[in-house]
């Protein structure tokens, strides 16, 4: 009887495909099939209004006047965009390097227990996550206008903002999330691997290459993906630090959104959800490859 | 092979790069602007270096800030709220369905929330400015215009659109991990369904609902973007006032004052937060 109890329980344990829940109480369960159909709802309509007016070729209003691709071609020869879309892609592109190695490195210092001030390194890790980014963002000009200033005057050096003082800023407020993602992963490693490529006469270099970072790999790339997509989406650090001339997709797009709604812009947002689509489809094939 | 000696040393070695990066880029500006918030402001907008307590005297007479303080508590509570009810049963419903489909709504989820965040203010612009899709339709049975942005209201859609993805996916991660046979067990010993809910599911879903709902505060309460673009000169938050200490009003010293209080009652409301949640779940689960 204990027997047949058990192997029901383990049934029920691997259907969980077959909500518990639809069996007791099946008003509950309309209740959340109408919840999620609103959410869905409410996250995909704005969007989709968004890409077909992109395709209006009504200049303003939102009458349809038959479909166009005059704003994409319009998009394509606007030379600002294009700079400024290069110039995102060079910050993001830089500052996740610079962030997911310090970032994997600060993950693997942390997976080692019981050093002197591992808890205040793991407490202060997540500060920069707390802190609102328009409160980083402040201090960080603050900051650059002072030293700069110190430089001119103690050493006759003249230094400016410009697209390295971004990618600084960057860098600052993408290692701690590196770190939170390597270290999902680097808590599933099974330390006994490294002890045994150890015994085994490997050096702590042939280790970590061979062995650690081939199965924390993964995490790795899913923190440089998250580095890269946060520092694409910044706007208001970059707005801060940046020096005059530079101009970011984000900053570009500002400014023009601030002022009105246009086809041009619904045809570049609809770029950027394409864009940002693609991503997580990628990363989605990643996944599934290394599963299989 | 691995003594503790050799081991201590290169974990301070790789946690060198980060310490001294986030020294100098993180710390050293946050202990500038507190050193800021202290001197005054000179005629031509830059810092005068002159100690006095002046601007924290200030800040705590100026009603306007304590008023925009509010304002965007106010506005984060709502946000935190909502997006928390309505995603609690969203992510339930995910975690309920097969592996395959489970997969198929993470993945809808995830597009939006990879999609950059002016994207979704601006679609938000399209479909309830003064030109957009909403008065357009409006117009052809001669009703309208409503005036739908430049207030609270749109502000506070646009920021639950924004974060909702966040409330939902370490939501939908704690549930995921929820050991269904539970309910089941709760429910054969003669628990009711509220009781259930209550004792067994909320307790261990708890660290998901802690990690959503500082994911939507923090930011929420800190905006700067959706109150410019969808609030106008209506919706003054604290990431307004900040920007323009900071840029046109150029008064640094007082905008740091403003910075400081600003993230000591913020800390000070997550430090609270945790530790209630905290006490919840041991209240809930002795020992």
């Amino acid at each position: 009887m204990a027997k047949i109890l058990a192997d029901k329980r383990i049934e029920t344990k691997h259907g969980r495909s077959r909500p518990v829940a639809k069996r007791h109480m099946p008003w509950g369960t309309w209740a959340l099939t109408l919840n999620a159909i609103f959410v869905y709802t409410f996250l995909y309509v704005p969007i989709i209004v968004l890409v077909l007016f992109s395709f209006n070729a009504a200049k303003v209003g939102a009458q349809w006047q038959g479909f166009t691709l005059q704003w994409y071609n319009e998009l394509f020869a606007d030379a600002r965009l294009g700079d400024a879309l290069w110039t995102s892609l060079k910050i993001a592109g830089l500052s996740t390097i610079i962030a997911t190695t310090i970032g994997t490195l600060a993950a693997l210092a942390l997976e080692k227990r019981g050093w002197r001030g591992r808890k205040a390194f793991d407490t202060g890790l997540y500060l920069p996550v707390i802190i609102p980014d328009v409160v980083m963002a402040v201090s960080l000009l603050g900051f650059f206008t002072l030293a700069f200033r110190q430089f001119q005057a103690l050493l006759g050096l003249n230094l400016a903002m410009g697209l390295w003082t971004v990618i600084i800023s960057h860098v600052a407020f993408n290692i701690s999330f590196v770190t939170v993602v390597v270290g999902t992963s680097l808590a599933n490693f099974d330390r006994r691997l490294e002890e045994a490529a150890a015994d085994l006469g490997a050096t702590p270099w042939q280790t970590f290459w061979k062995i650690k970072f081939p199965l924390i790999g993964p995490g790795v790339l899913g923190g440089a993906l998250l580095s890269f997509t946060l520092s694409l989406d910044d706007f208001v650090v970059t707005f801060f630090t940046r020096g005059p001339g530079v101009n970011t997709l984000t900053t570009e797009v500002y400014g023009r959104i601030k002022k009105s709604i246009s086809p041009e812009i619904n045809a570049i947002s609809s770029l950027m959800l394409l864009g940002s689509t693609i991503l997580v489809l990628t990363s989605l094939w990643m996944q599934r490859r290394r599963q299989a | 092979m691995y003594n503790a000696r050799t081991e201590q040393r290169r974990a301070w070695l790789q946690a060198s790069p980060a310490l001294i990066w986030l020294g100098f880029f993180f710390l050293a500006p946050l202990v500038l602007i507190l050193i800021y918030s202290f001197q005054g402001r000179a005629d031509d907008g830059t810092v005068l270096w002159n100690w006095s307590l002046a601007n924290y005297q200030k800040l705590f007479a100026d009603g306007a800030f304590w008023r925009t303080l509010w304002l965007s508590t106010w506005i984060a509570l709502v946000v935190t709220a909502i997006t928390l009810v309505v995603s609690y049963p969203l992510a339930f419903f995910m975690a309920t369905r097969s592996p395959k489909r489970r997969g198929l709504l993470v993945l809808a989820v995830m597009i939006p929330f990879w999609t950059n965040f002016l994207v979704r203010i601006y679609a938000w612009k399209v479909l309830l400015g003064n030109n957009g899709v909403v008065n357009r339709f409006l117009d052809q049975f001669d009703l309208g215009p409503l005036q739908m942005i430049n207030n609270p209201s749109a502000v506070i859609m646009a920021l639950i659109y924004g974060e909702l993805p966040y409330m939902i996916l370490p939501l939908y991660a704690a549930l995921e991990r929820f050991d269904w046979v539970q309910l089941e067990a709760a429910r054969d010993l003669g628990a009711g369904r509220f009781q259930t809910f209550w004792h067994v599911l909320l307790p261990q879903t708890l660290p998901g609902i802690t990690a959503g709902s500082i994911l939507v505060f923090v930011p929420t309460v800190g905006t700067f973007a959706v109150s410019d673009i969808l609030g106008g000169t209506s919706v003054n938050m604290v990431g307004n006032t900040l920007s323009l200490q900071f840029g046109s009003a150029s008064n640094w010293a007082y905008g740091s004052a403003i910075s400081m209080i600003f993230m000591l009652l913020l800390l000070g409301a997550i430090l609270l937060y945790f530790k209630a949640t905290r006490e919840v779940n041991d209240g809930e689960n002795p020992g």
